[in-house]
């Protein structure tokens, strides 16, 4: 059926495609972050990655909801929507579903995503619609000027908790997981190359992609990430996850995980009694393995496991629906108006 | 033996039983196969919120009303001629709306010591002379069924089953109509079940043959076909119609239709019927909650969809942020709020009217939201397309409200032709050269419709309050009254583009008779009465709540005194008062039911005598 939006898209076909900058990604508008929040590491990543994907800037659309993080579609020269809170999850997906052809984004943090959206996040993780959720986790909520958030740590002290936070907080990368997710990861907003290469690999997974991107609020919650990105107890502190490679961290690469039984425990390379054959090997096919991979995080004595937990392929909601009505039309012709408004039993009146 | 037939103008019967005695499938059978005899008719299923409530107690009998007739039919009747009781409990519950002198039929094995316990009889109810001002048929149901499928071999599960096909049989001997639709029916729904589909049948033709051979039944009735508009009819409830409408618009527009929606009583059959018109382009979410079935269909507007929404009130209270997003991003999503009784869960099978207020105002901040609501079942279908209408032209949320009497309601429906529906082709904005998001049309003061895929139009919309013209986000004092006037006058210029409110009756008089919504049925009748008595007495129906016609002040200010009947405290009375200041007077029901003709009525003479 010609319906208006495929006459649309049909005129636009005939658009040369552009070889894009990253500067064709960012739009008039002034970045209203605070100065040093680490929001703007995550938008220069994502403008430099988007010429690399090979979508048009029209074709791509981020959704936001609310939070400092939901600012970010006014900063991209794309098409976006500032959503309300916690809703961008679901506004993203029926815009998918209306509209496979684009490439929709989600941008969301630890409150918008995880506590007032936390319903849509994993029902859309379960559905598996092909859209991109990057999620920024500060461990705070601060826009609101520095309450806790889902993902504060127990004894937290902050504006709301003067007596430190009593709720346990979440690990994204295992509720997602939880929720069936089939892309899970987590990067650094002080880890440029390592987020360049998470956006890309996200973009490219068909299918919901995971992105928990650590992300520092120097106004409320400074440095709640620093052992992970700081130069200084990186190493120590982060095993990286690579597809068929073994788990190995430390400053000289001295270290590995090596699974005992179902626990992983930290060993040690370099006296003799392991090698690097006996380390775990990433296999980010491997559910089960994924599940224990982002257990690590709740682990204090473990290293922080940043990188791909799981990319999987598995059929996608709006792949299924197209589907459907595609089957629906070849078996029962293209829907026909007067058709169905005579259909059933009918009789006349003279 | 040769058997009396009497005619009758028309008839009320009632089918009433356990929840899980299949009643509403007995009425609506009996339904189509009337409505394809030619009969006007109006129908009201009357049943609880429990699937299959403890059997034999009263508050798991359902019951199912239909009145036809050869003459004009508005309303489900106020009361019943016959009562189809199939046992104790449905008895009492229903006895009170049967007509005096009317008749019972009873199943009398729905009337055991344990039958009459449940419903709280003391003793037999059959066996007292008190039910002698009625016609009393008992009729051994339960026997009758079980002896006619005896060599079967089925389950008595099975044969208590098709105990409602015996009743149905008999009232189709009794009101002279054929059983060949229902045995079509029959065999196209238990297709996958041979011995279900000819029990049905055996049953339903068991029904038929007592009351030709037996002798307790000694008049059969005949109700001709009504004098309806010539054309072509189906029977339709507000619920279908409902979907079909949006279908319609849909194909109107050239769009593609999507609902989002979470399941909710009485609204649940829109998302269940139109998941079936797939090969329509039709796509339908069955969302996580209330929340993310208004917003996936904000999203699928963003998109370039027919975006819509099913609902009832407690869906509608959680979908209100979003709405104010609808509002402030102008894009088109239509609301339906299938009505029923609150506050809260409140009557989830039961109608009802409260919720005009939460449609006109239940939002935070200046958000003003058009309304349309549907005055019938058939008239749901037209009531959908004029929403979308609004909706695509202005680029704004729309209500749509109907309720639970109109949306399991069905009437005759005269089949309209595809090509005398409005076209409702909307113009995307595709030039890039002087666009700017929020750059209105002049006249409907509607801004673009640019979809993400559209070269050179990237923009950004959202909630935070937005600069005229270009859209961007501003806290700018001015604008932000400038913002707020705008989209209020916006959805006042629709009033523009409504046709005008037309009064059935005199333009002037001493009594007008303000309805909205379900009402219209029952308004009818009775306005209609009384002015066959002499009385000055007009009816006007609002179908557009918000804005309002025009000429509704006008028409107002012609009559000495305004009567607004209401399923509700009174609502619509409230904003003709605040608007018109015109001393209108409700008359308000709020139990669930909808009105019967003879309360208003009552009001209409008290009024016109003097009193208020």
């Amino acid at each position: 059926m010609s319906t208006k939006v495929n006459e649309m898209l049909a005129s636009a076909a005939s658009v040369a495609p552009v070889k894009y900058t990253s500067k064709d990604f960012s739009s008039d508008q002034d970045v209203r972050w605070c100065p040093g929040c680490g929001d703007y590491s995550i938008l220069a990543q994502t403008q430099r990655v988007m010429p690399d994907l090979g979508i048009p800037k029209h074709k791509t659309v981020f959704v936001s909801g609310i939070g400092c993080s939901s600012r970010f579609p006014y900063y991209m020269n794309t098409y976006g929507f500032h959503s309300i809170h916690g809703r961008a999850t679901a506004v993203a997906s029926g815009l998918k579903m209306a509209r496979p052809d684009l490439s929709v984004w989600i941008v969301t943090g630890d409150g918008d995503g995880m506590s007032i959206g936390g319903n849509h996040l994993i029902h859309l993780l379960r559905r598996n619609i092909d859209v991109n959720v990057l999620l920024f986790n500060n461990q705070i909520y601060g826009l609101t000027k520095g309450q806790y958030s889902p993902t504060s740590e127990v004894g937290k002290v902050t504006k709301s908790t003067p007596y430190g936070s009593i709720d346990y907080p979440f690990n994204p990368a295992s509720l997602a997981l939880g929720a069936s997710a089939s892309f899970v990861a987590r990067t650094l907003d002080r880890d440029p190359k390592h987020m360049q290469v998470v956006l890309k690999r996200a973009a490219e997974h068909k299918g919901t992609s995971f992105v928990e991107i650590y992300q520092n609020c120097n106004v409320f919650n400074d440095g709640a990430f620093f052992q992970f990105t700081e130069k200084e107890s990186k190493d120590e502190n982060v095993v990286f996850l690579e597809h068929g490679k073994p788990l190995v961290f430390g400053k000289e690469k001295e270290k590995g995980i090596k699974l005992d039984g179902f626990t992983p425990t930290v060993v040690s390379t370099k006296d003799g009694k392991y090698s690097v054959n006996d380390l775990l090997v990433h296999n980010e096919k491997d559910t089960t393995l994924s599940f224990i991979l982002a257990d690590m995080t709740m682990k204090p004595a473990l290293p922080r496991p940043v990188g791909i937990f799981l990319s999987l392929e598995r059929p996608t909601y709006d792949d299924m629906m197209t589907l459907q009505i595609d089957e629906a039309k070849k078996k029962r012709g293209e829907g026909d108006l007067e058709k169905l408004l005579n259909s059933g039993d009918t009789w006349m009146i003279n | 033996m040769a058997k009396n037939t009497q005619n009758l103008d028309e008839v009320t019967i009632r089918f009433a039983g356990d929840s899980g005695d299949g009643m509403q499938l007995t009425g609506t059978q009996f339904t189509n196969t009337t409505a394809l005899l030619g009969n006007d008719l109006s129908t009201l299923p009357d049943y609880p919120a429990e699937i299959r409530a403890p059997q034999g107690t009263l508050f798991g009998v359902s019951g199912f009303q239909i009145h036809f007739g050869s003459l004009e039919i508005n309303t489900p009747g106020d009361q019943c001629d016959v009562l189809v009781a199939m046992n104790a409990a449905a008895l009492k519950v229903n006895l009170g709306s049967l007509v005096d002198g009317g008749a019972i039929i009873v199943n009398t094995d729905g009337f055991s010591d344990k039958n009459l316990k449940l419903a709280g009889y003391p003793s037999n109810p059959l066996k007292d002379p008190a039910i002698q001002k009625y016609t009393l048929y008992e009729v051994d149901i339960t026997k009758l069924t079980t002896l006619a499928l005896q060599d079967m071999n089925l389950s008595s599960k099975i044969v208590d089953r098709s105990k409602n096909f015996f009743a149905l049989g008999m009232m189709y001997w009794m009101y002279n109509r054929p059983l060949e639709p229902t045995i079509e029916w029959i065999k196209k729904k238990f297709s996958a079940k041979p011995d279900i589909m000819e029990s049905n049948i055996r049953v339903l033709k068991a029904g038929w043959n007592y009351g030709e051979t037996t002798e307790i039944f000694k008049v059969r009735y005949e109700v001709g076909p009504a004098k309806l508009t010539p054309g072509k009819y189906r029977n339709i409830t507000g619920n279908q119609a409902t979907a079909w409408g949006f279908i319609a618009a849909a194909k109107k527009a050239h769009l593609d239709l999507f609902l989002g929606s979470y399941p909710i009583t009485p609204a649940s059959d829109i998302l269940h019927e139109l998941s079936m018109y797939k090969s329509y382009g039709v796509k339908t979410f069955q969302a996580e909650d209330e929340i993310a079935g208004v917003t996936s269909a904000i999203g699928a507007s963003f998109g370039g969809s027919l975006a819509i929404t099913t609902t009832s009130g407690p869906g509608v209270a959680l979908k209100t942020e979003a709405l104010g997003l609808a509002v402030m991003v102008e894009l088109p999503v239509v609301v339906i709020n299938v009505q029923r009784g609150g506050p809260s869960t409140g009557l989830p099978t039961k109608t009802e009217q409260a919720d005009l207020l939460q449609a006109l105002y239940g939002r935070n901040g200046e958000a003003p939201i058009p309304i349309v609501a549907a005055s019938t079942p058939g008239n749901c279908f037209y009531a959908a397309i004029e929403a979308s209408r609004i909706a695509l032209k202005y680029m704004t949320p729309v209500f749509l409200m109907t309720d639970g009497y109109l949306a399991n309601g069905s009437e005759p429906w005269l089949i309209p032709k595809s090509s005398d529906l409005p076209d409702l082709t909307v113009k995307f904005r595709t030039e890039a050269e002087g666009f700017m998001p929020y750059l209105r049309d002049e006249k409907t003061l509607a801004r673009p419709w640019a979809i993400p895929g559209t070269p050179g139009l990237e923009h950004r919309i959202g909630g935070l309050e937005k600069q005229h013209l270009t859209g961007n986000v501003s806290y700018d004092p001015a604008n932000h009254e400038y913002m707020v006037r705008l989209r209020a006058e916006k959805v006042e210029r629709i009033a523009d583009d409504i046709p005008t409110a037309k009064v059935e009756g005199d333009a002037k008089g001493d009594l007008l008779v303000v309805g909205w919504g379900g009402t219209y049925g029952a308004i009818k009748s009775a306005v209609t009465k009384m002015r066959a008595e002499g009385h000055s007495v007009s009816h006007l129906h609002l179908t557009h709540l918000n804005p309002m016609p025009k000429n509704t002040g006008e028409i107002l200010y012609n009559f000495k005194n305004v009567l607004v009947p209401e399923l509700n405290m009174g609502q619509l009375v409230k904003v003709l008062r605040s608007k018109y200041l015109v001393p209108a007077v409700g008359l308000n029901k709020i139990q669930g039911l909808p009105f019967k003709s003879v309360e208003i009525e009552k009001k209409i003479v008290e009024i016109l005598k003097g009193g208020k």
